[in-house]
């Protein structure tokens, strides 16, 4: 089965191609296209997934794509290939069924646009970049798609290019990404540099030999930034929540379930890189650590439905990068998988809201739960997953996720987890209390979206409730295997419940979603008032802790006034110097000239003095 | 005689150009592409009967010219020249089809052109720097009339600017020739190459053609002739100009500089690298705040030749591979940027980018391809610029890790710079002042679209290119290493 496995980025690539050749004028058809090759994806990566499960052994295929000799001798050979392991094999899953799903979804959300063909080329585009980045063999295919998903997401950002704030969020998307990507690039030019290759498996067979060496230090440190980029980790965060311009399908599949994750599967590909030296595995921790705390703390105050989810994924980024940080790749790999299920249906319930509301305000919301049953209620269950509430896939992801960081010594960490876990709670049941239930907020018409909508919301409503208990103990005692078993590095992990790390989360999850009751569904503490109280606070959550405007402040103080002192440099001094060289030869010729009068009694009286002062001077 | 024909083309097609009568302008235009493609079929011929796996020179042709002086008129090709031939013909077959609408002294246009096109081949194929010497000269000075009659804004003093900037860089090179001449009395490269020279003499003469051809690539501070030269040029001269004359700059230097002076080469090159550095941030920050799209484009063109300078610094196959490729990639994305900016400027008569906004409403082809031209500039992948791009890196990185890490920066700035210029004139709000604007015709497609198939092409195939610029690269690197023994 692994021979076909480069089909699997291969018929999202045809169905892209087909629709900008051939359908690009016959909408439906061009969404048909892009939907079945897409389904045609996920039939063979669920096949092959079964296959691993069978038969866990890694295969890799490759061509050499490039390679330079020098004197006979090949110096430089660079691959395209695929290797299919277990891990590779559950991130197609993962990729394959959210893009169908999504994109079921959107023939219905997008019925109506203008650019309809062009959306489905631009996600099978992106389908396609993302599978040939999960089957990549090697860092340099790694970073070719890599910046090929980043192209797609500014194409689908900007995909209303004539919305000012949606072309200006692209553009920020991309560039902050590229900043990320510069160390990413001299990260695995050097680990070419250093150890000659950029194949994964070479890789790992010599860096184990250079553990907590200078070098490796500063590569995986290069090499993460691309992680902290593409996941959005502070202080690289800006971006995502500004990417909520696009679609909001492109919002579930691009900036929630899949391409912000990559920068974790890629910390999870290449493990043995960053866990060869300790203190890369501190600093991944403790900014993933960081930007869940931080993320959840401005999702707190914001009030677009979009933006919070937003600041949510920001935020679960940040956990599972935490759980690679401290040491168990299998819970971050665990918890993205989950969180892939339950965020894409949130983001999917929000779009079917905001697509019968016609805005993103939750607070112009509300009474939504009669009006649209289905698109509720799924919300409700993703927001249960997400909060981490038993039994669902987020309370055995979450609680995993927790107790490695215990096992492993970060107490800190694990206790800004929980925090973390209960700030979770609150802001999603805000979010519920506020936007769905209670009363409705202003003069909306909603209404429940049509089966091509809700049906993918179903779907990920199953599997945000059972896609948990693959790594539970009783899944393992029924068939001998895991999750965590299937994914393992170095040592196989065996699922097991810790009932004080499980209760005490609970209860943070519980408490969140309880004081989110009293506040805003009970009412029996004024929002207004709090915000009123702690004023500083609340403005500096609102502002999103003023980090764009800092950006921006440096942007065009910093970078344009360079520009500008350089153009000066250029124009004045460079010019100056050049332009006067050729004035002064010219000014020159023209003195010289007056020597050159064609009068002979002028020469005459040259020759005359000349012969007179010699002879003075001859005679002296 | 595939090499003397490619010469003679552009000059027959001068020829029959003269015999027409000013007025049959169809007739003169239709005469000039078929001259073009000629030359382009020409390359692409030899592109196919051309040795891959021999080293060396192939199709060698030799004339004596001048006995006396023991200067035989000598072409040959390998794989770096076949390269550059190839970018040539390219860029000048579509250049003929961009310039389909001029009106103005048609004729001449055509006749200066093609005979600026014969020196630039006639660069390429020299095995002689006496003769490479005088087609380079033949290939800038018709530069002079064209910008000075055909061009826009201040002309005048971007031609003037132009010629003497290169001209006084001939002259260095002159200087370099005639030391060796005297050094060896002769100047044929392959008896050149199996000289050795002493490495004070190998130093001074290194820096005079650093200066000399320097000038053409351009190198910073000499670089100012080039975005005052391109804006004012007409778009099919601004496409050779970026797309093909800069490019002679760093071919003389790896073919002469690195070539036979190695230990000079070795001498200077970290000084080039830190150059090469320069050129590529400060001109992309001088991009930056460009408020005319020309000198925009002008600017990346000079802040790109920063990374093959970075590749000739460094001095390997790896670095000199990439660098040669990235003067191929670089000439098709330039020159399509130049056809684009031609393309729009011809029909709103700005370019000033606070003027646009919108325009992907109107004309949502030309936004097509000025954002993959764009992306190409930035470095891509799936643009053979990002092949090119990361070769000199990986190049580049072995021998000067610090200095590489900062060229690579540049490709953050220029997705900057690159980006803002996109969404300034094709995104946000339709502009009601372009509406009644038309989209680039089929016709005028059909130029883009080539050079677009190029870029993308060996984007995603790069292996052929690659190999064929290897086969010449690695032969001049190999000497260098003997050489330095």
């Amino acid at each position: 089965m692994d021979q076909f496995a480069w089909l699997i980025p291969t018929l999202p690539l045809a169905a892209f191609l087909i629709i900008v050749a051939l359908t690009y004028r016959f909408k439906l058809l061009s969404a048909i296209v892009a939907t079945s090759f897409s389904l045609g994806s996920l039939i063979l990566a669920i096949s092959i997934l079964i296959q691993k499960i069978q038969n866990p052994k890694t295969t890799e295929t490759f061509i050499n794509w490039l390679t330079i000799t020098a004197n006979q001798q090949t110096v430089l050979t660079l691959q395209m290939g695929y290797l299919i392991d277990p891990l590779a094999a559950v991130m197609c899953l993962i990729v394959t069924l959210i893009a169908t799903l999504v994109l079921l979804y959107s023939i219905g959300y997008m019925k109506g646009d203008e650019g309809f063909s062009r959306y489905f080329a631009y996600i099978s585009l992106f389908t396609f970049s993302m599978l040939g980045l999960v089957i990549s063999n090697n860092y340099f295919q790694t970073f070719v798609f890599w910046e090929l998903v980043g192209l797609c997401s500014y194409l689908l950002i900007g995909f209303w290019f004539f919305k000012p704030e949606a072309a200006d969020a692209s553009k920020k998307a991309f560039i902050t990404n590229r900043w990320a990507d510069f160390g990413f690039l001299v990260g695995i030019i050097g680990l070419f540099t250093v150890f000659g290759s950029f194949n994964f498996t070479e890789l790992s067979a010599v860096i184990g030999l250079h553990q907590n060496t200078l070098v490796l230090l500063i590569l995986g440190l290069l090499v993460f930034l691309g992680p902290m980029g593409k996941s959005a980790m502070f202080p690289f965060h800006v971006w995502l929540p500004d990417a909520m311009e696009g679609p909001t399908p492109i919002s579930a599949l691009i900036h929630a379930a899949t391409m912000v994750a990559a920068g974790i599967y890629l910390v999870a590909r290449g493990y043995i890189l960053f866990a060869s030296v300790d203190s890369v595995m501190i600093v991944i921790a403790y900014i993933g650590g960081f930007t869940a705390l931080f993320a959840a703390t401005i999702a707190l105050v914001q009030r677009d439905i979009k933006r919070i989810l937003a600041f949510s994924t920001l935020s679960q980024l940040g956990y599972m990068m935490m759980a690679l940080g401290v040491g168990s790749m299998t819970s971050g790999m665990f918890h993205l998988t989950t969180h892939a299920f339950f965020k894409a249906l949130l983001f999917l319930g929000a779009g079917s809201i905001i697509h019968a509301v016609h805005d993103q305000d939750i607070f112009n919301m509300g009474g939504l739960v009669k009006k649209m049953p289905i698109t509720v209620w799924t919300f409700v269950i993703g927001s249960l997953a997400l909060s981490g509430i038993f039994p669902l896939a987020g309370f055995w992801s979450k609680d995993e996720i927790l107790t490695v960081t215990l096992q492993h010594h970060f107490t800190g960490l694990f206790i800004l987890g929980t925090l973390v876990a209960f700030l979770t709670a609150f802001y999603m049941f805000r979010l519920i209390f506020i936007a769905l239930f209670g009363d409705k907020r202003s003069n909306h018409h909603a209404h429940e979206s049509s089966w091509t909508m809700t049906l993918p919301l179903l779907i990920l409503a199953i599997l945000s409730i059972v896609a948990g208990l693959v790594n539970t103990p009783w899944f393992y005692q029924w068939t001998g295997m895991s999750f965590s078993t299937f994914l393992f590095f170095k040592e196989p992990e065996i699922p097991v419940i810790h009932w004080s790390i499980a209760g005490l989360s609970s209860l943070a999850a519980l408490g969140g979603i309880f004081v989110a009751w009293i506040i805003y569904a009970k009412q029996h503490i004024s929002a207004d008032k709090l915000a009123e109280r702690f004023k500083g606070a609340h403005t500096l959550l609102l502002n999103k802790y003023y980090i764009d405007e800092l950006y921006g402040w440096v942007f065009n103080k910093g970078m344009i006034g360079l520009g500008k002192v350089f153009n000066f440099i250029d124009h004045t001094l460079i010019d100056g110097f050049f332009d006067g060289t050729a004035t002064l030869i010219r000014s020159t010729g023209i003195q010289l000239r007056l020597f050159q009068t064609g009068r002979l009694q002028q020469y005459a009286l040259v020759l005359f003095v000349a012969i007179a002062a010699m002879t003075i001077w001859g005679v002296r | 005689m595939h090499l003397f024909l490619l010469i003679l083309i552009p000059l027959i097609g001068a020829l029959f150009l003269i015999l027409i009568p000013e007025k049959h302008q169809s007739l003169i235009k239709w005469t000039s592409a078929f001259f073009g493609l000629f030359g382009l079929a020409l390359s692409i011929h030899i592109f196919f009967v051309f040795d891959k796996s021999a080293l060396g020179m192939q199709f060698v042709e030799s004339i004596p010219w001048i006995r006396s002086f023991g200067i035989n008129f000598r072409l040959g090709m390998d794989g770096l020249s076949l390269s550059m031939v190839l970018l040539t013909s390219i860029i000048w077959f579509t250049g003929i089809l961009v310039s389909w609408d001029l009106q103005e002294r048609v004729k001449e246009f055509f006749i200066y052109m093609f005979i600026l096109v014969a020196g630039v081949f006639g660069v390429f194929l020299s095995l002689d720097f006496l003769i490479m010497f005088v087609f380079l000269e033949i290939a800038v000075i018709p530069k002079f009339v064209l910008i000075h009659v055909w061009g826009s804004g201040k002309k005048e003093y971007s031609a003037i600017k132009y010629t003497l900037y290169l001209l006084t860089g001939s002259a260095f090179a002159l200087i370099a020739m005639m030391m060796i001449y005297l050094q060896t009395m002769t100047l044929d490269f392959t008896q050149l190459a199996t000289l050795t020279f002493s490495a004070p003499f190998q130093k001074i003469i290194f820096i005079l053609l650093l200066i000399g051809f320097g000038v053409i690539i351009p190198l910073w501070p000499l670089h100012r002739w080039t975005p005052d030269g391109h804006s004012s040029a007409p778009t099919a001269i601004s496409m050779l100009l970026a797309g093909v004359i800069m490019k002679l700059g760093g071919y003389a230097l790896i073919r002469i500089g690195i070539g036979l002076f190695p230990i000079g080469a070795a001498f200077w090159a970290p000084l080039i690298a830190v150059i090469a550095v320069v050129n590529c941030i400060y001109i992309a920050f001088v991009a930056m705040v460009q408020k005319d799209l020309k000198y925009v484009v002008a600017n990346s063109s000079i802040s790109h030749m920063g990374y093959v300078l970075m590749g000739l610094a460094a001095m390997n196959t790896v670095s000199l591979t990439g660098a040669a490729s990235q003067m191929f990639a670089h000439g098709i994305m330039a020159a399509l940027f130049f056809a684009l900016v031609g393309l729009i400027y011809q029909r709103t008569h700005t370019r000033m980018i606070a003027d646009f906004g919108g325009l992907a409403h109107q004309m949502p082809r030309a936004a097509t391809l000025f954002l993959m031209t764009g992306l190409a500039s930035l470095g891509l992948p799936g643009f053979y610029n990002f092949v090119s791009e990361f070769l000199i890196f990986v190049g580049a990185f072995k021998t000067f890790p610090v200095l590489a890490t900062m060229a690579i920066l540049a490709v953050v700035i220029t997705a900057i710079y690159v980006l803002r210029v996109v969404q300034q004139i094709f995104f946000g709000p339709r502009n009601p002042r372009w509406d009644n604007l038309k989209d680039i015709s089929n016709v005028e497609m059909i130029p883009l679209i080539i050079l677009v198939v190029v870029m993308l092409g060996f984007g995603i195939i790069p292996a052929p290119m690659t190999n064929l610029i290897d086969q010449g690269i690695d032969p001049i690197v190999q000497h260098e290493v003997k050489g330095s023994l």
